[in-house]
């Protein structure tokens, strides 16, 4: 008995414990802090769906394009400077669709003007080569002295050549002989090599700037005509920034076409409300649910609302810590479990009722309550947690998935606040004598409970 | 037992339930949300008056975006319309923007590629969650054998379980007509929450039944058994169901817009739940077992 209240009280410390340091990370400044992962849907912002037509790539060629699309797209998003964006490729379709879709999502948090965003995801690159007179060169250099970058001006001093990235067959990434610095070879197509020729010829002893987006991303200089339709673009690159650009050669820059298919936008003030709602929702069933289990079920009704506290709090705390992005669908999730969650303590409460009813003491009725009532809890539990698995998996939208997260959560962390939890803090305060005051407080519901005394020692 | 007794009628109930119910689906059809046709939606708050429903009808309707607008709150719209691209969003905008200044509170857009590929997947998952809950429920209860085999009983869940997906779909579809309710990919999910809360306290009964059987004498008639059953677990089948409906009408009265059609579906389909669990899953069960014993009679008679 006192080794039950021992780790009763231990247990209300860790929750209690818990429960502070869930409430003081919310809030920022703290040496702690970790707020709460709020999704799009109560922090405001844009939700964006790409599909990729990756109808022709080769099947080993789609993951490692598509790994590449996201490295593409969160640069260009991370330029956009929103906090925290998220790319990330989904595979959508399931049995029965020929070809899994490949997908991109795109989370803007906080962007609500869209227009600029979706400009700048999905704008095609283009790759010119433009050509640069010694004459010129001069002028130019002393301009970028002065302005350290390229001005409109100086970008005048270019001439265009017609040779762009269409007329290139291929780049290849290769490494210097002799110093082993990485450059970047490029095989022209028939077309591309015949124009190259022409300009190389032209142009010994200018410049050929590459450019990407219209901003100069190589300058060599032509040393002589190159016929074969080969060329090296050497110069100290950094080893990631070569691959980058072969793969922007060789891909026009997108190295999938991808088109948007879906977007959604909320603004920070509906957000806002959908979350203050949430939250008075949360606070207000856990008063009711809590109001109905003491008025039923008194003491051990009590209990199962110290438990179902306990449950609250550890759902919090795992919400930071795996981190679980929170949405409106998730913390209705939430709502649910918090209903469902005293599903095992009720049915342990009415066996315990049904125990004493067959005239056994409180505590062997306690003991029998929990035992056989394990049988019905753990074959619905398992029901409930088969419905989030399939859910999780088969959801379609972030929304669905956010909601199974949180219910399939609910329901494992229950099973061991409503049953292990509420066992222990139930033989802490069970009362130890069988009398008509104790059997009413572990009674419960409105018919009376008749004790058969021969059996209470 | 008087469940088990007037069995008859509790089927009859139902049954009304479930053919009203398809005679909505069919007349009336649901409406699909653009999360499965595939359309936008947008929402604006003017900062002052609103303008007037039929003006902005008028000048939406040279943008050919097929718009239905709906009035929220005090000085908003809701406007739904078909795909549209970020050019025809532009020029929505400058339209809307003509009435005075207002702010864009939500714009959804869903191109009907992705509509129809939630709609298989939901579909897909309703079957999966009913398969996996007959080959659950046979396996919890494979030592059941006799007098009902435990394949009837994972069958007399799946009866309960489409009954109870069956009456909140026909109660939106009513609700779709009179009241605009669509159903999207949030109502699959709350009628996928449903057959699993739904089964928990069918379980909770089955469970009972086999527990009785194992202790029952041996001429105890199985309807007996049945009814005993059912009176031992009816408070704690409602009160496990009042819990959860308490706090998904919470959910529904505070709980904001976003989630309140979603327990709204909750609350309609767990109160069939738990009324199916109680008054005809069971019930079923001794229906099966009487229909057995006609054909055992009947052979011995044949003999």
């Amino acid at each position: 008995m006192l080794k039950t209240r021992i780790i009763a009280v231990f247990l209300l410390i860790i929750a209690v414990t818990i429960g502070l340091l869930t409430y003081y990370s919310s809030f920022a400044g703290s040496s702690i802090s970790k707020p709460f992962k709020l999704g799009l849907d109560l922090n405001g912002g844009t939700h964006l769906v790409y599909k990729a037509d990756t109808s022709k790539l080769s099947i080993g060629e789609v993951s490692v394009s598509m790994l590449a699309l996201r490295d593409v797209i969160e640069k260009r998003v991370n330029a956009f400077g929103v906090g925290e964006p998220i790319v990330q490729v989904e595979q959508g379709g399931i049995l029965g669709s020929k070809e899994a879709q490949q997908k991109l999502i795109v989370e803007l948090p906080g962007v609500t003007d869209i227009d600029e965003a979706i400009k700048m995801i999905g704008r095609t690159p283009v790759l010119e080569f433009q050509t640069l007179s010694q004459a010129d060169k001069k002028i130019v250099d002393d301009k970028k002295l002065e302005q350290k970058e390229y001005s409109i001006e100086i970008l005048k001093a270019y001439k265009p050549t017609g040779i762009t990235g269409r007329m290139l067959e291929r780049a290849i990434l290769e490494f210097n002989n002799t110093t082993m610095e990485p450059t970047v070879s490029l095989n022209f197509n028939a077309e591309g090599k015949a124009l190259f020729a022409k300009v190389t010829k032209e142009n010994v002893g200018n410049i050929v700037g590459i450019f990407l987006d219209g901003n100069p991303i190589s300058e060599p200089v032509v040393r002589e005509e190159i016929k074969d339709g080969k060329a090296v673009i050497s110069g100290s690159f950094k080893l990631d920034d070569a691959k980058l650009l072969v793969r922007d050669l060789n891909y026009g820059a997108l190295p999938v076409p991808i088109e948007l298919i879906s977007t959604q936008t909320v603004g920070a003030s509906l957000g806002q409300s959908a979350l203050n709602g949430g939250i008075k929702a949360g606070v207000f069933a856990l008063i009711v649910i809590g109001l109905f289990l003491i008025i039923w079920y008194r003491l051990p009704g009590l209990v199962a609302v110290i438990s179902l506290g306990v449950y609250t709090t550890l759902m919090l705390a795992l919400f930071k810590l795996i981190p679980v992005t929170l949405t409106a669908a998730g913390i209705a999730g939430f709502i649910l479990s918090i209903g469902m969650a005293v599903d095992a303590n009720i049915l342990i409460f009415e066996r315990m009722k049904e125990e004493l009813k067959k005239g056994k003491g409180i505590s062997e009725a306690m003991h029998e309550g929990f035992a056989r009532a394990w049988n019905s809890i753990r074959d619905s539990n398992t029901s409930s947690l088969i419905t989030g698995a399939i859910l999780y998996f088969f959801g379609s939208t972030s929304v669905i998935t956010g909601f199974a997260l949180v219910f399939t959560f609910g329901v494992a962390v229950s099973m061991f606040t409503a049953i292990t939890a509420s066992r222990v803090f139930l033989y802490a305060v069970a009362p130890k004598t069988t009398n008509k005051l104790s059997t009413f407080l572990i009674s419960n519901g409105f018919t009376k409970t008749i004790i058969s005394q021969s059996l209470t020692k | 037992m008087f469940v088990v007794k007037y069995r008859k009628f509790f089927y009859a109930l139902s049954a009304i339930l479930v053919i009203g119910s398809i005679a909505s689906v069919s007349i009336w059809g649901l409406k699909p949300g653009i999360d499965f046709k595939g359309g936008s939606i947008i929402e604006v708050e003017y900062t002052n008056a609103r303008p007037d429903q039929n003006t902005l009808t008028t000048s939406l309707a040279p943008l050919a975006i097929d718009a239905s607008i709906r009035a929220t709150g005090s000085n908003g719209y809701i406007i739904r319309m078909k795909d549209i691209n970020q050019e025809q969003k532009n020029s929505l905008t400058s339209v809307l923007g003509t009435f005075g200044s207002s702010t864009e509170k939500r714009f959804d857009s869903v191109g009907p590629l992705l509509g129809s590929e939630a709609l298989r997947k939901s579909m897909v998952s309703i079957i999966f969650v009913i398969l996996a809950i007959v080959f659950f429920i046979a396996f919890a209860f494979r030592k059941v054998s006799v007098p009902v085999s435990s394949w009837q009983y994972g069958i007399v869940a799946v009866i309960a379980l489409i009954h109870d997906v069956i009456v909140p779909t026909g109660i939106f579809s009513v609700l779709g007509h009179f009241a605009g309710y669509e159903v999207d990919t949030l109502f699959v999910t709350a009628l996928l929450v449903v057959l699993g809360f739904s089964v928990h306290d069918t379980i909770v009964v089955f469970d009972r039944v086999r527990e009785n059987l194992n202790h029952a004498k041996a001429n105890k008639p199985f309807s007996e058994i049945v009814g005993e059953s059912i009176s031992q677990t009816f408070t704690r089948s409602v009160n496990t169901s009042m819990t959860t409906l308490l706090a998904l009408i919470v959910l529904y009265f505070v709980g904001g817009e976003s989630t309140q059609h979603f327990s709204l579906a909750l609350i309609i389909g767990i109160i069939a739940g738990t009324y199916s669990s109680i008054f005809l899953g069971s019930p079923l069960l001794v229906t099966i077992w009487k229909w057995q014993e006609k054909r055992i009679e009947a052979k011995k008679a044949a003999k």
